[in-house]
């Protein structure tokens, strides 16, 4: 990052948490499977009219291509915010076409799905130089020490711009987000299942108090 | 008879890394893990250099010849001045381990440890 780039967002940075900025861009982060999309698609239903972000699948790497929705207006606790929100495909370092083939795909499906997957992951890195803030999708059965957390949370640090920790799958037994909370106690972390909506109001307060 | 099969560890220090361009790391690091030897860097990469070593490896992932890295870092701490905290620079990294993603498989981590396996290839 160049000394320019950095002065911009530190200013920028400093003029929004001045202004408390009403409408912001922000992107659900994650690696594959965390239940972004699941996510994603809850906020839309429960805040707007919109269509579905898109479908989920137990395969990885369902969304293989960015999706935006615009003008979520979001209110809790007697403030409102408006969101643009974007969906971005699985972050991974690794995609092995064999993997999904254990899944019942063919083998020309695995690569083309392989393929579309390493896409998806450029372009997800590509939106993070255009947001606002991020919604980090953890699934909370899962070790949350891997590469993605840590480079994504790295990210949002070094560009000092606010990152909301999502704890999902909580509907699961052994979902565990103190653990998540031990690996990352600088930032706030709320629980959830995005599947069945449960402590679904927490989440919309702290994104009212994080990003607006 | 046992036969040996052997890995490459390439140690880079701290010293090399600082007088090297972001791209130049980057390009070490994938040259080395596609050989199928394992990269280990003292002082690490910083948060965006991570993610254009993520972004330039997507591009190479090839069908039956690369499917990938592993790479296994240390969440990044805080330093420097007060000055290079206001124009985020206070960010470094630390102790990074990347290899092939079909010969390094990450064991356990946590804020202090990095425990790995490394397979020896076909």
């Amino acid at each position: 990052m160049g000394f320019f780039n950095g002065l911009k967002r530190s200013l920028g940075a400093w003029i929004n948490s001045i202004f408390k900025k009403k409408r912001a861009k922000i992107g659900l982060y994650g690696p594959p499977n965390a239940g972004k999309t699941t996510l994603a698609n809850r906020i839309v239903h429960d805040w707007s009219d919109g269509e579905s972000f898109g479908s989920v699948s137990p395969v990885p790497h369902e969304t293989r291509r960015a999706m935006r929705k615009e003008g979520v207006v979001i209110n809790a606790n007697g403030s409102s915010i408006e969101l643009d929100i974007v969906d971005t495909p699985g972050m991974a370092t690794k995609i092995d076409f064999k993997e999904f083939m254990a899944f019942g795909l063919s083998e020309a499906e695995a690569k083309k799905r392989a393929k579309e997957a390493t896409e998806g992951v450029i372009e997800a890195i590509k939106w993070l130089d255009d947001l606002d803030g991020v919604l980090l999708v953890m699934d909370s059965t899962e070790d949350p020490y891997t590469q993605v957390n840590v480079t994504v949370i790295g990210n949002m640090e070094a560009r000092k711009l606010p990152l909301l920790i999502v704890a999902n799958k909580m509907d699961l037994p052994n979902a565990s987000p103190s653990r998540i909370k031990a690996a990352f106690p600088q930032h706030a972390m709320v629980p959830i299942s995005a599947l069945e909506g449960s402590n679904i109001d927490d989440l919309y307060e702290a994104i009212a108090h994080n990003f607006g | 008879m046992i036969l040996m099969r052997e890995v490459q560890m390439d140690l880079v220090s701290g010293e090399k890394l600082e007088n090297m361009t972001s791209m130049e790391k980057i390009r070490l690091i994938l040259d080395k893990v596609k050989t199928g030897r394992i990269v280990v860097l003292e002082s690490g990469l910083t948060p965006d250099e991570e993610v254009r070593l993520i972004e330039m490896t997507m591009t190479e992932i090839r069908v039956d010849e690369f499917s990938g890295i592993e790479i296994e870092s240390y969440p990044s701490k805080k330093e420097g001045s007060l000055f290079d905290r206001l124009f985020g620079r206070s960010i470094k990294g630390r102790l990074t381990v990347i290899g092939p993603a079909n010969q390094l498989r990450t064991i356990e981590k946590d804020k202090y440890q990095i425990s790995t396996k490394v397979s020896v290839g076909d």
